[in-house]
C-alpha cells in the first residue's frame, strides 16, 4: 500500500508565492480587451453589436462597462482597426463599481474609507462563506482551485469557513436567482459585524449574461452592500487572490476608471 | 432531424407504443414540447440500441396528454418540467408535483407555453418541498442547503434518518434555474454560443459542441477536418480536468488528503495547461457554428500532456493499491442495473451498473470515428465501479489527446457560412465527462425558435436517491462524490 504521506513530501512544495515572487500561473489565460481610442474609426460600433451582453455603448463615444463582460473576446474579433485588442489584463477587481466602467471622461472616485479600514484590520486573518446564487459553477471551480495546492490559499491566512457565524467576508458568484435571494439575504444578516461583501465574476456584479428572461438576476447591486467587485467569467485563481488582497489592503487597486495601471 | 427516425402518434397511441418499446428495451433520452400557436407538439427522443439512429416520437396537441411516467419512470421529470415551464398537463402523473419552479413559487404565463411573447417572471419565496412524510419512532429529519459547507453548488438536502441510518432522502434543486432555454429563443444562432458556454462552467465545451453540432445539423454546415480534430482535443482536455478533480474530490471524502493535493494539483496543471492552448482555462471562447473561431496550436499537446499522464496513471494506480480508500468505495452506494435503467442514468453513472453506452461511439460526431478507444464497462453499480469507469475513461483521454494531435492536418478550421436557412431542426449531443448531453435547436425565419437543453446531471440527479434510501450518514459524502454531479447544468 502506498505511504502517502512520504508521497508529499517527496513532492515537495508545489505552492507558488505570488503576488510576492514566483508564478502566477495564468500564463495564456486572457483578460479583459483594452480599447485604444486612437484606432477606433468614427461612427463604426461594430463592436457594440458584436458584444453579447451589451457591455460596450456608443454614445457618441465608445464606453465599456467590464463589470458586464465575459471576456469572451467577440468585439476583439470584430473591431475592424485593432482599437481593440486581447490582453492579459484580468486582475480586475475594484472597490468602488463606477472604476470598471471606462468613458472618455473618466471622474476620479471618491475612496471608501471607512470600510476600508475595517479591512485593514483583518489584515492577518480573513474568513469567507462563500454562496452560489445560481453561478455556471465556473466561479466556484476556480475558488475550489485555490485550495489546491499551487494557490494554496491557506499561505495568505485566508480560510473558508462553513458558518456565516465565523465570516468576515461573504464572497457571491451568480447573478442571484429568484430562488436564491432570500438564502443570500439570510445569509448577510446572519454574519457578524463588521462584516463584508465581494461580488465574484460578472454575474454577480452586473448579472450579464443572465441578467434577461423570466429568472434573471441582476448581480448584487440593490442586495447588500459590496466591498469589491470582481468581474471576469470566471475570474481566474490569481484574480481571485488579488481581489481578496485588495479588500485586505495587501495590494492596491489596479484599474481605475477603466483602465488597468500595472 | 438529422439521425432520427420520426413517428407522428396520437395521444391515444402514446401509452402503448412506450410499454411495446420499453419491452424491446429501448431507452428515453428526454422529452420536451415546442408550441406552435394554440398546438403543441411533445417529442420524446429514444434509443434504438447500438449504433442504430434515434426515434423520435412526436405527439400533437392541445395541452394534455397521459403521462408516461409510470411506464417509463425516467420520463417524470420531464413531464413536470414541461408541467411547470411549458403548460402542459400529464394526466394520471405519479408525482403530479413541481420540479422546476419551487412550492410557494410561480411563473405566469409558463415561459416555454403557447403565449411566446408574454413576459413572466419566477416570483414568490421558495417554500418546503412536497415530500413523504417518514412517521415511526425516533425519525429526525435533516434539511441541509441550499447553501452548504465549503465552496459547493447550491440545492437543498432532505433527508429522514435514524441514527446513522437513512430511511428516506431527497434532493432539492432548481434553486440555481436562470430560464436558460428560453434565453435562446429569437436570437441568431451564432448568438447562442456564449451562453451555451454558460449553462455549465465545467461543461463549457461539451455544452457548446452539441449546442454547434445541433445548429450545424440544421444548417447543413459541414465542419472542417481539422477543426472536427481540434473540437476532439478541446472535449478530451475538457474530460481530464473533470476527471482530475472528481479524484480529488473523491479523496477529500475519503480524507486521503494527500490524495486529494494530487489530484486537484493535476486538474490545475491541465487547466494551465488550456489556458496557454485556448486562453481560457475552461477552453470558452474556441467553438463557434462551423467549426473553430480560430486555429489552435493542437500539434504540441501531445507532448504536453504526456508529462501530465504519466504522473496521473501513477496516481490512479496508487489510489487503487490504498485499501483505507477503496474500503469506503466497495458496496457504497449500489445503483441495480435495472434501476439504472429505469430511472435513466447516463455517462460513466451507466456503465458501472453494466450499460453499454457511449455517444461518441454509437453515435460519433466530430472526429471521433477516425480516433481508437474502449468504452469501459463494470457491473457492480456501486462506487467503487463508478471510479474505476471514470479511471479508465481519463487514462482513454489521454490517449485520445495524443491520437488527435498526431492525425491533425493543416487546413481551414471553419466552414464558409452558407445563406442564412430560414428554417430547421437539429439535434447535436455530446459525451461529456458525466454522461450523454443533448441539444435540440429549432430554426424558424432564421432565428432560434426554441433550444432544448438536456444535461446529464439532469438525469443523474433522479438517479441518485435510489442509492442512498436505507444507506447510512457516513457513506453519503462518498457516494455522492463517486457520482460526479454538477448542479448548474441541470437547474439551467
Amino acid at each position: 500500500m502506498p505511504n502517502w504521506v512520504w508521497l508529499g513530501m517527496k513532492a515537495g512544495c508545489a505552492a507558488t508565492d505570488w503576488p510576492r515572487h514566483g508564478p502566477d500561473g495564468q500564463e495564456g489565460h486572457r483578460g479583459m480587451p483594452v480599447f485604444d481610442p486612437g484606432h477606433c474609426p468614427p461612427g463604426c460600433a461594430a463592436c457594440v453589436a458584436s458584444c453579447p451582453t451589451g457591455a460596450i455603448t456608443a454614445d457618441g463615444s465608445i464606453a465599456i462597462d467590464y463589470g458586464r463582460c465575459i471576456v469572451c473576446q467577440r468585439c476583439v474579433e470584430a473591431c475592424p482597426e485593432g482599437a481593440l485588442t486581447t490582453s492579459d489584463q484580468w486582475a480586475f477587481a475594484v472597490r468602488d463599481r463606477q472604476d470598471l466602467v471606462l468613458t472618455q471622461s473618466a471622474a476620479a472616485n471618491e475612496e471608501r474609507a471607512l470600510s476600508r479600514r475595517i479591512a485593514s484590520s483583518l489584515k492577518g486573518s480573513l474568513h469567507i462563506r462563500h454562496v452560489d446564487a445560481g453561478s455556471c459553477n465556473g466561479c466556484e471551480s476556480e475558488l475550489q482551485a485555490l485550495s489546491n495546492p499551487f494557490y494554496n490559499l491557506h499561505r495568505l491566512g485566508i480560510f473558508f469557513t462553513p458558518s456565516p457565524r465565523f465570516a468576515d467576508l461573504l464572497l457571491v458568484t451568480g447573478p442571484v436567482t429568484p430562488a436564491m435571494r432570500l438564502p443570500l439575504i439570510r445569509t448577510w444578516e446572519a454574519m457578524p459585524e463588521p462584516r463584508m461583501v465581494m461580488a465574484a465574476g460578472t454575474c454577480a456584479v452586473s448579472g450579464a449574461p443572465m441578467d434577461q428572461g423570466y429568472a434573471a438576476g441582476h448581480g448584487l447591486e440593490g442586495i447588500v452592500p459590496v466591498d469589491v467587485w470582481l468581474p471576469g467569467c470566471p475570474p481566474n485563481p490569481a484574480a481571485f487572490i488579488h481581489a481578496l488582497l485588495l479588500l485586505l489592503e495587501r495590494v492596491p487597486q489596479k484599474v481605475h476608471g477603466g483602465r488597468y495601471e500595472p | 432531424m438529422n439521425e432520427c427516425e420520426s413517428r407522428i402518434l396520437t395521444a391515444s397511441e402514446l401509452r402503448p407504443a412506450a410499454e411495446d418499446l420499453v419491452r424491446q428495451g429501448k431507452r428515453f433520452q428526454m422529452a420536451y414540447a415546442v408550441w406552435e400557436g394554440p398546438t403543441v407538439e411533445v417529442r420524446y427522443l429514444i434509443a434504438q440500441g447500438g449504433k442504430r439512429p434515434f426515434l423520435l416520437l412526436k405527439v400533437r396537441g392541445e395541452g394534455e396528454l397521459p403521462s408516461l411516467a409510470r411506464e417509463v419512470p425516467l420520463l417524470g421529470w420531464y413531464e413536470r418540467e414541461m408541467m411547470d415551464l411549458a403548460g402542459v398537463r400529464f394526466l394520471e402523473h405519479p408525482e403530479p408535483w413541481p420540479l422546476i419552479v419551487h412550492e410557494g413559487m410561480s411563473v405566469q404565463p409558463p415561459p416555454l407555453g403557447p403565449e411566446r411573447e408574454a413576459e413572466s417572471r419566477l416570483a414568490g419565496e421558495s417554500g418546503p418541498p412536497t415530500m413523504p412524510e417518514v412517521r415511526a419512532d425516533q425519525v429526525q429529519d435533516l434539511i441541509w442547503g441550499p447553501i452548504r459547507g465549503d465552496v459547493l453548488e447550491s440545492g437543498e438536502h432532505h433527508y429522514s434518518y435514524i441514527g446513522e441510518g437513512i430511511l428516506h432522502y431527497q434532493m432539492r434543486l432548481f434553486y440555481k434555474h436562470r430560464g436558460l432555454e428560453r434565453r435562446f429563443h429569437d436570437l441568431l444562432p451564432t448568438q447562442g454560443v456564449p451562453l451555451a458556454e454558460r449553462i455549465s462552467g465545467v461543461g463549457s465545451v461539451c455544452h457548446a459542441l452539441a449546442y454547434c453540432q445541433a445548429v450545424e445539423a440544421a444548417l447543413g454546415l459541414e465542419v472542417p477536418p481539422r477543426a472536427a480534430m481540434l473540437r476532439v482535443i478541446l472535449a478530451e482536455l475538457e474530460r481530464l480536468y473533470n476527471h482530475f478533480h472528481y479524484f480529488g474530490h473523491l479523496c477529500k471524502t475519503t480524507t486521503l488528503k494527500v490524495g486529494e493535493a494530487f489530484g486537484t494539483l493535476l486538474e490545475e496543471r491541465v487547466k494551465q495547461v488550456n489556458a496557454r492552448l485556448t486562453g481560457s482555462r475552461f477552453l470558452r471562447n474556441c467553438l463557434t457554428v462551423g467549426g473553430l473561431r480560430r486555429d489552435l496550436a493542437g500539434e504540441g499537446i501531445g507532448e504536453v500532456i504526456r508529462t501530465i499522464a504519466d504522473e496521473g496513471i501513477a496516481y490512479l494506480e496508487r489510489l487503487n493499491r490504498t485499501a483505507s480508500h477503496q474500503d469506503r468505495l466497495i458496496g457504497t452506494g449500489i445503483l441495480p442495473r435495472q434501476t439504472a435503467f429505469d430511472q435513466g442514468a447516463t455517462g460513466p453513472v451507466a456503465r458501472a451498473s453494466g450499460l453499454d453506452r457511449d455517444m461518441r461511439r454509437d453515435h460519433p460526431y466530430a472526429a471521433y470515428e477516425l480516433l481508437h478507444f474502449m468504452v469501459p464497462l463494470h457491473e457492480q453499480g456501486d462506487a467503487q465501479a463508478r471510479t474505476q469507469v471514470r479511471m479508465e475513461s481519463l487514462r482513454g483521454a489521454l490517449d485520445l489527446i495524443v491520437q488527435a494531435a498526431k492525425n491533425l492536418k493543416p487546413g481551414p478550421v471553419c466552414a464558409a457560412p452558407l445563406a442564412p436557412a430560414d428554417h430547421g431542426e437539429g439535434l447535436g449531443w455530446t459525451e461529456s465527462p458525466r454522461g450523454s448531453l443533448y441539444y435540440a435547436v429549432h430554426i424558424r425565419d432564421g432565428r432560434l425558435f426554441r433550444v432544448k437543453i438536456k444535461s446529464p446531471s439532469f438525469s443523474n440527479w433522479r438517479v441518485f436517491p435510489f442509492t442512498v434510501h436505507g444507506s447510512n450518514m457516513m457513506d453519503f459524502a462518498i457516494n455522492e462524490a463517486s457520482f460526479g454531479l454538477t448542479v448548474a447544468g441541470c437547474d439551467r
